[in-house]
């Protein structure tokens, strides 16, 4: 096994499912679909689920702080906001320098998501993912035009995706 | 939308307290009143302004396992293959996106082992090939969007 694979390992052994029980997962059921809009919604959780409502803060600041839940807010509709133009940026980039790229890449405050993922040759020779959102194709391009200015000579060929059609969009189901 | 709606678009994408009355508290941030905040996020879901306001997860601290898969289809036989891929359960969300690959989506799946399945399962119901890209590392995830 090379370096890289093991430090790709040791990554996954960190996304490792953390421990829940019965209880947290009766809680994630019930908040899956978001908060209830009431002066106290933990306890409206409560009654559905069957704890107290010390119980439901309680678990639910220990995923917090376990990463299960990754926030609690908002989720805004990036295309009722204006930001129709959603481009998915794919670079071909050398392989030893994906993770110091795409920490590079992640940390710029017009991309939203940044992974790293498996090429497919000769089909698909692009590694590093930045997805980067924009009003229109203008502003993602010169968005896009930043990141190649970034990568420099790294950038050894890229593509920007839009996407024309929403196929099918349901939230995540779990349990 | 108003400047309030945009200052709480902005300011609410994470944080919001786990507590007794977390839009009481949540509501003083933003000089309103609790009764005046909970209407305010229940109008911008109405509208579609948000899609959702909760706690957003992990599917894969939760031991599910989620992929990104690609395919090729060309363009008369798109539709069909948009309802076949659609019709399975585990396809969360799917795009059309130009290019030669058009048709991108997500597998959420309870655990890691089921995408395998899930997509040979996609590839003998469609004949066509399913590229697997799960990802490798994430270096960010979580757009503050800003209106």
């Amino acid at each position: 096994m090379n370096a890289h694979a093991a430090e790709i390992l040791a990554h996954a052994g960190f996304e490792a499912p953390a421990k829940l029980d019965d209880a947290d997962r009766r809680i994630i059921v019930a908040t899956q679909e978001g908060l209830p809009r009431v002066p106290r919604p933990y306890h409206a959780i409560a009654a559905q689920v069957g704890v107290s409502a010390d119980e439901v803060m309680t678990r639910l600041r220990r995923m917090l702080d376990a990463g299960v839940i990754r926030r609690v807010g908002a989720v805004p509709n990036h295309y009722a906001l204006g930001y129709q133009a959603n481009g998915m940026s794919v670079w071909d980039v050398p392989e030893e320098r994906v993770r110091e790229l795409g920490r590079k890449i992640g940390g710029l405050d017009f991309v939203s998501h940044c992974y790293h993922r498996p090429r497919h040759l000769p089909d698909w020779p692009y590694s590093l993912f930045a997805m980067v959102h924009g009003r229109d194709r203008a502003e993602v391009e010169a968005k896009v035009a930043q990141i190649a200015g970034l990568l420099g000579e790294d950038d050894r060929g890229h593509a920007v995706l839009y996407s024309t059609r929403i196929l099918k969009k349901t939230g995540l189901r779990i349990g | 939308m108003d400047a309030v709606d945009r200052q709480l678009i902005n300011g609410l994408q994470g944080g919001f307290p786990v507590s007794e009355r977390p839009y009481a508290e949540a509501a003083e941030r933003f000089g309103l009143t609790e009764d005046e905040l909970i209407r305010r996020v229940d109008a911008l879901l109405a509208q579609g302004v948000l899609t959702r306001f909760g706690p957003m997860y992990h599917a894969e601290r939760l031991g599910g396992a989620l992929t990104l898969a690609a395919m090729k289809i060309p363009a008369a036989d798109f539709e069909r293959v948009a309802g076949i891929v659609n019709a399975f359960p585990e396809v969360a969300h799917n795009y059309a996106r130009e290019h030669e690959l058009n048709m991108w989506f997500v597998l959420a799946t309870e655990t890691p082992e089921r995408i395998g399945e899930v997509i040979a399962g996609i590839e003998r119901a469609t004949g066509y090939k399913v590229y697997n890209m799960p990802k490798l590392e994430e270096f960010y995830v979580g757009l503050r969007l800003t209106v």
